[in-house]
């Protein structure tokens, strides 16, 4: 407990002084901008900044490590195709060590200091929503690849987060998918939810589910909840067991879902377990092992094995690069690097209001986690994949429309 | 069936917990010093262990006691590092010291590798035993095994030889058996090391078992295994294996109520009550203030 203070008490001293860093260091930069002249607005003219906000570190690093190399090759693709109206883009990345505070740190940098025209965000939505208010703030239009939860864009209040959009689906719509999964293709009857209660993405998810399977006539039998970093689920699971649910929903990140599939399989539970986008990881795999994670299915934004012409090619492209297959998170970044060059292009300057209107007005954009239009409330609206993990690989099982 | 399941789930936790208790009770009957960073013992020997099965192939046998060599070579450097020279500071200084300890090690490791996890390999072979529906696996077993073990061997230690009776005398009253002609610095020394080994061995099984391993893994264990020691009585090493023991089975117990939330508050609830009712703990001995 004594660590736990002294911790919280270096934070916010740490946290206090590198604000005023930060600020004297944005006032510092603007001196010398205004005192070189001409130089410095020319080297402004000829690039693009985007910044990019991500987990390059920490809990869930491989989601902004993914999302930052899709983001990396959309960037070299889009400058050696000539750029945008001829100007180059430069991707300036910024690890938020998977934490919100340092999600917020990093949004200020970028904004004050590296004076970016358009932010990545970060990929999950707690951090993306600790970024919010600087996007609003300083008019920065800011694209999550991958935060899911509605209050991402959409305030409890019902008003918009104006600066801040996303490139994938969101968490109801998982839920749902989820759910008819279980009724129509495995016929399940009495499920079982087992929640990431420490994230507002897993919450979400678990509430939509049980509305539609509930709806489906299904019945929840057993209903759960865990906290992030616990190692421990066999007291859970063997309470949930004794349920005999022939379904478990399992909302939550890889990194204790690996250990959950785990233990669920060394207590005997054969149902088959479901889970959402933030299973994608590989270290998913190394976590359960390859024999636990069969009969396990995840919902995701695009399958790399999607026989689809332009997947196809983006593969290709990717392998070529990094010589590996790119997975949803891979695919996600490159697409909002896409998704903010359309809208560039479409507003015809690097003005932060003429690019929020064109990201907010998009239509029938054809990228490679699929064709969508932003509605309303800034969320594309776009179709989902159901995979299936058969001996550690995902196999592409069917495709959802909304 | 259920609850049998759960008392298995219970004690493979709790003997976890009783080993880095041991540690902590130790530590603290010989210079009543909290050692906050033992935890990160733990941690350490988790990552001694994976880096000794993934890089270097060894089975877990060898990987068990590489790490708990090297992690009772590291005991003993913390000890004559940062503690030795505060032995006659005030406690509160030297408990300060622990935690500056224990941050030193978590972040020197971060910035080393990195947080990130790592999944601990398989190095044993997987089969479960089913026994009228209750599923226990090998592993389970084994781990049970190695603990029991080691608890035996320590009581060895403590009880039949020459360096456990010196530990038993300067935990008495070291002035006095520095008269004896009792080497104090290499008795203390000595604890740190067996302490240390065991947090090592600890940690070895913890990534067996619980496959995830990071650096920040030894805070809340450690916390838990202090909560043990307290519970059984700090300074009484069958209390440190009792406490250990029995507060896995109730972490269990509420976690099978169907309060998996409120696991961690138990724990700390029940430091809290035994603060209030039993200082001493199940197995402390009531010492007279001196005045």
């Amino acid at each position: 407990m004594a660590e736990k203070k002294t911790l919280k008490r270096f934070a916010s001293v740490f946290l206090a002084s590198s604000l005023i860093m930060g600020a004297l260091a944005g006032c510092n930069s603007e001196g010398t901008s205004t005192a070189g002249g001409g130089s410095s607005s020319d080297t402004t003219s000829d690039v693009i900044k985007i910044g990019a906000n991500l987990e390059l570190s920490g809990a869930v690093a491989s989601y902004g490590s993914s999302i930052a190399n899709g983001a990396e090759l959309a960037v070299e693709e889009i400058n050696a195709a000539g750029g945008i109206d001829g100007k180059q883009i430069q991707l300036v990345k910024v690890d938020n060590k998977s934490e919100n505070s340092e999600a917020t740190n990093a949004a200020i940098k970028l904004a004050t200091q590296d004076k970016v025209t358009a932010m990545i965000a970060p990929a999950t939505s707690g951090n993306v929503i600790a970024t919010a208010q600087i996007a609003n703030q300083y008019k920065i239009p800011t694209v999550t690849a991958s935060g899911t939860a509605p209050n991402v864009t959409e305030n409890e209040d019902g008003t918009l987060n104006d600066f801040v959009f996303r490139t994938c689906f969101i968490d109801p719509f998982q839920g749902i998918v989820a759910a008819n999964f279980a009724s129509n293709e495995l016929g399940a009857k009495n499920v079982a939810i087992y929640a990431d209660n420490a994230s507002d993405y897993a919450k979400g998810l678990a509430k939509s589910f049980k509305e539609q399977i509930e709806a489906n006539g299904g019945t929840v039998v057993a209903e759960e909840a865990y906290v992030a970093d616990d190692t421990d689920f066999k007291s859970t699971l063997t309470r949930i067991k004794s349920a005999n649910p022939d379904f478990i929903f399992i909302p939550g990140y890889y990194e204790e879902v690996g250990l959950i599939v785990k233990q669920a399989r060394e207590l005997g539970i054969e149902a088959p377990l479901m889970g959402a986008d933030g299973w994608d990881s590989p270290t998913l795999v190394e976590l359960a092992g390859a024999e636990a994670l069969n009969n396990t299915f995840i919902t995701n934004h695009y399958s790399s094995q999607d026989p689809e012409e332009t997947i196809q090619g983006f593969v290709e492209a990717f392998k070529g690069k990094y010589s590996e297959s790119p997975n949803a998170f891979h695919a996600l970044g490159y697409d909002t690097v896409y998704y903010i060059k359309d809208a560039i292009e479409r507003a015809g300057s690097t003005d932060g209001e003429a690019i929020q209107k064109a990201l907010a007005e998009t239509q029938d954009l054809s990228l490679i986690t699929g064709t969508f239009s932003v509605d309303e409330k800034h969320n594309p609206v776009k179709s989902a994949t159901v995979l299936e993990y058969v001996d550690g690989n995902q196999v592409f099982n069917s495709k959802v429309n909304p | 069936m259920e609850w049998i399941q759960q008392l298995v789930n219970g004690i493979s936790l709790g003997s976890i917990y009783a080993l880095i208790a041991l540690g902590y009770t130790m530590v603290y009957g010989i210079i009543k010093l909290i050692n906050f960073a033992h935890g990160d013992v733990f941690m350490l020997g988790a990552f001694i262990g994976f880096y000794a099965i993934a890089r270097w192939d060894i089975g877990f046998f060898p990987a068990l006691i590489i790490s708990m060599v090297l992690c009772a070579i590291i005991g003993v450097i913390i000890e004559r590092v940062a503690y030795k020279r505060l032995r006659n500071a005030t406690r509160i200084a030297a408990l300060i010291t622990a935690i500056g300890v224990s941050l030193l090690i978590e972040y020197t490791v971060i910035f080393f590798r990195g947080a990130s996890p790592e999944a601990y390999p398989e190095v044993l072979p997987k089969t479960y035993i089913d026994i009228f529906g209750v599923s226990i696996s090998s592993i389970s077993i084994l781990i049970l095994a190695v603990t029991v073990v080691l608890m035996i061997l320590l009581q060895f230690i403590v009880h039949k030889t020459k360096i456990g009776k010196a530990m038993r005398a300067v935990s008495l009253d070291p002035d006095a058996a520095r008269l004896m002609g009792i080497n104090v610095d290499n008795t203390i020394s000595a604890t740190f090391a067996i302490g240390s080994a065991l947090a090592g061995a600890a940690g070895v099984i913890f990534g067996v078992y619980y496959t995830r391993i990071e650096p920040l893994m030894g805070v809340l264990p450690g916390l838990k295994a202090f909560i043990a020691a307290v519970f059984g009585g700090i300074g009484s090493i069958p209390g440190a294996m009792v406490g250990g023991l029995s507060l896995g089975v109730v972490e269990t117990v509420v976690s099978a109520l169907g309060f998996s939330l409120w696991r961690d508050a138990a724990a700390f609830v029940i430091l809290i009550l035994i603060l209030i009712l039993k200082p001493s703990g199940i197995f402390g001995k009531n010492t007279r203030e001196k005045v």
